[in-house]
């Protein structure tokens, strides 16, 4: 902010006449601006009204999630808080997934308007299998971050405009077992902590008794630090309410009970829940801390909650965002660029890599497409040759065969014509026998 | 998201039902006190017209370059310097650090073609420097505010009309910061002399299309409209500068002497710079500030982030059309 002091030759101006050579210097007397005492009222205390001003001019924005089983109270709870009736209807246990769901509500009091949105998960803790519960939940918070994001970063931009979203605070609502944190409670915390503002509560406080209670809250806490989790503490730092958020931040979690019907108590009407053995009083401190948590939430740290949610949870987000996504600082010397334009550009870049990639395993695939395809040849010719080859052999052998088939046949006739001249004449001379035998036989017939 | 619209009952209507939610606007007001206020003016007109002892009448203290640097002998500069000079400045509990930006050599040289640009560059400069914080990854929890609120121009008294050199600043100007003209030495004027003076300047800003502050466009409401119609009317303030005391009455006022009697500095039947004061620093200061971040610097951060748009866009061939999708 301070520059040393330093000047630069910003070089010449030309114009027709003259050349006048333009320098700027800036120099500034230290490091740090001088304390100095005014001499008379001035004004500017004026200020903080100015700004105060400003604000009740464009309202205020305060979002409350809130996450507990089906039927811990959440809704009542927020009934009572602000004192009025929110649309809400029972939800059914039979929910297949952990789903959020928004409304907002504009709230106005004495001159301050107040743009409200309670998130309400539904169907938490009712399924079998509980393992993704807390998954939608921080998709939402995430979501919302986005959302903000998106906008911070656009070229043309209206963030005064800007609907805030974010989730300022989280109720969690802890069900009062009396013994210790469930598993899904200390899982979800742990999940969320370092995305949004963790104000932990005991659900239906009444079913408690004082000293259960006691143990109860140092059980839960003590849980809590052994496992890591961050709840939002209440900030010390400005002595104004350092002293109350101390002594809060030690009172923690808050056992809270919400009623939104009425006893009579003495001749007032009171928010109270009415049991045949006594009333509980919802704003009794001795009751419960019901009166404890709206004064943290609402009348004491609504800012610091909303400041928290912006520099801390949101900036976290969007450093781990641009990180996520390549970007890192520029050095000073560079021009900015537009996280938006370079986010196009990457992704341009990205896209050109993926088609040139696309292409070199299409080159790949044709190269090797065509190596087989001259392989497959290669193969079908030497099989050609091999049957020609063996077709030769076999016509070879054929002829081979025929030919002694042919000379076996010349001999067969060779031999049959012998035979046949040898039977020739072995008939001729048994004829001849036969007739000399046929003759004796006559000749001897007539003997007989 | 279903919306729906529910008053809370406020406190005394039934009991037990007052919430608190009005008890944000202490929490605002504590958060401001603890973080204190920044605010940055600048002032631009030739030597001699006052400027420095305005500054200081406005501030009651020596806020000047001239306070804080030995100047034994105020040499007219050559060439425009500009000096800035911050202050801790404190008032019932409200802190803030001023900073004063004075043009040591505006309007002086014989050429003064130009003589916008050293200026125009500086505030450039000051809205680039909150840009590169703003697009850092890892950010400050409070970027520091070195943006120029407010420019107050000082217009020599001459009683005739705008010189050449004043339009051509002012409508530069007025594009990129929050422009306060005020006619400056007024004691040389008479009351007539400074009405007909007021409107020539009214007229010739409006001829110009020059929107100095409060500009009309940026008025947020009828109330708003109403108040700064009424400003309008008023400005260029005719003002006069002091940080002498006198005895004027039995009280001691901030004047000056003359032979011919004390111009209270203070007093609205003398002089306008009340109404400056009050302007600046009582009622306005806040709205300038915001017209400065939402109006000023959004419109500097769309010219410079569509600037390397087109450089990105050469870059990689494509058409311009292509990258000005504002969407992600």
């Amino acid at each position: 902010m301070h520059r040393a002091a330093h000047s630069r030759n910003m070089g010449n101006v030309h114009n027709e006449r003259y050349t006048i050579p333009m320098t700027f210097s800036i120099s500034s007397k230290d490091k740090n601006a001088r304390p100095l005492s005014l001499s008379g009222h001035v004004g500017f205390d004026s200020l903080p009204h100015q700004l105060v001003n400003k604000s009740t001019c464009q309202g205020f924005c305060f979002n409350i999630l809130c996450i507990g089983e089906t039927g811990i109270g959440k809704s009542t709870l927020m009934d009572t808080l602000f004192n009025t009736n929110f649309e809400n209807f029972e939800s059914s246990h039979f929910e297949p997934k952990v789903k959020l769901r928004a409304q907002t509500y504009d709230l106005q009091e004495s001159n301050v308007r107040l743009k409200l949105t309670i998130v309400n998960t539904v169907g938490f803790g009712d399924q079998m299998n509980k393992q993704e519960s807390y998954q939608h939940v921080v998709d939402y918070i995430d979501t919302q971050f986005e959302s903000y994001l998106q906008e911070e970063l656009k070229i043309k931009r209206s963030l005064h405009n800007y609907h805030d979203s974010r989730i300022h605070a989280c109720l969690y609502f802890i069900a009062p077992s009396g013994h210790s944190l469930k598993s899904l409670d200390l899982v979800t915390m742990k999940k969320l902590d370092s995305k949004v503002n963790i104000i932990p509560v005991i659900a239906k406080a009444d079913t408690i008794s004082k000293s259960e209670l006691h143990k109860f809250k140092i059980k839960i806490m003590s849980e809590l630090v052994s496992n890591g989790v961050q709840i939002y503490q209440f900030p010390t730092d400005d002595e104004t309410v350092s002293k109350i958020n101390t002594a809060m931040n030690g009172i923690l979690p808050f056992a809270v009970v919400g009623s939104s019907e009425e006893v009579k108590i003495g001749n007032k009407m009171v928010k109270a829940r009415q049991y045949p053995w006594g009333v509980v009083q919802v704003e009794n401190e001795n009751h419960c801390d019901f009166v404890k948590l709206r004064e943290m939430l609402i009348c004491v740290n609504m800012e610091d909650l909303r400041e928290q949610t912006h520099t801390r949870h949101y900036e976290l987000y969007r450093r781990c965002k641009l990180e996520e996504m390549g970007f890192t600082d520029t050095n000073p010397e560079s021009k900015p660029v537009s996280l938006q334009e370079t986010y196009e550009a990457k992704r341009h870049e990205f896209l050109g890599d993926l088609q040139r990639r696309e292409e070199e395993m299409r080159q790949m695939f044709v190269q090797r497409v065509k190596e087989k395809e001259t392989e497959l040849k290669e193969a079908e010719r030497e099989l050609q040759g091999k049957f020609e080859q063996l077709k030769r052999l076999h016509s070879e052998e054929k002829s081979k065969l025929d030919e002694k088939r042919r000379s076996l046949e010349d001999e067969i006739n060779t031999f049959s014509k012998k035979k046949a001249a040898a039977e020739l004449l072995q008939g001729q001379s048994f004829n001849t026998n036969a007739n000399l035998k046929k003759d004796k036989d006559r000749k001897n017939s007539g003997f007989m | 998201t279903p919306h729906s619209c529910k008053t809370v009952p406020g406190p005394g209507m039934g009991d037990f039902s007052y919430v608190g939610i009005d008890a944000i606007l202490e929490q605002m007001r504590r958060k401001a006190m603890k973080q204190g206020f920044e605010l940055n003016i600048m002032v631009v007109g030739q030597s001699g017209l006052g400027k420095s002892t305005l500054m200081n009448t406005l501030f009651k203290s020596k806020v000047s370059r001239k306070s804080v640097q030995a100047t034994s002998q105020e040499k007219i500069p050559k060439t425009i310097h500009i000096k800035s000079v911050s202050h801790d400045i404190e008032e019932k509990g409200v802190r803030m650090k001023l900073t004063v930006i004075d043009t040591p050599g505006f309007g002086d040289q014989i050429n003064n073609e130009n003589c916008w640009q050293p200026i125009m560059k500086f505030i450039n400069a000051q809205y680039e420097q909150y840009l590169q914080e703003e697009i850092n990854i890892n950010r400050k929890k409070r970027i520091p505010d070195s943006r120029v609120h407010c420019c107050i121009y000082f217009i020599p008294p001459t009683g005739h009309c705008l010189r050449p050199l004043d339009v051509e600043f002012m409508r530069r100007l007025s594009k990129v910061v929050n422009i306060v003209p005020v006619i400056a030495k007024a004691d040389t004027l008479t009351l007539e002399e400074r009405d007909f003076f007021k409107q020539k300047i009214r007229e010739e800003l409006r001829a110009n299309g020059i929107d100095v502050y409060p500009q009309k466009e940026f008025d947020e409401d009828a109330e708003d409209r109403m108040i700064n119609d009424k400003i309008r009317e008023m400005i260029p303030f005719a003002v006069v500068g002091s940080d002498q005391e006198y005895q004027v009455n039995g009280r001691r006022l901030l004047g000056r002497k003359t032979k011919w009697g004390t111009i209270e500095v203070e007093n609205i039947a003398h002089c306008e710079f009340a109404y400056l004061r009050d302007l600046l620093i009582r009622t306005h200061m806040e709205n300038i500030k915001d017209i400065t971040s939402s109006i000023h610097y959004e419109v500097y951060r769309v010219r410079r982030l569509n600037e390397n748009n087109t450089a990105v866009a050469h870059a990689n061939g494509l058409p311009q059309h292509h990258m000005t999708s504002h969407e992600m």
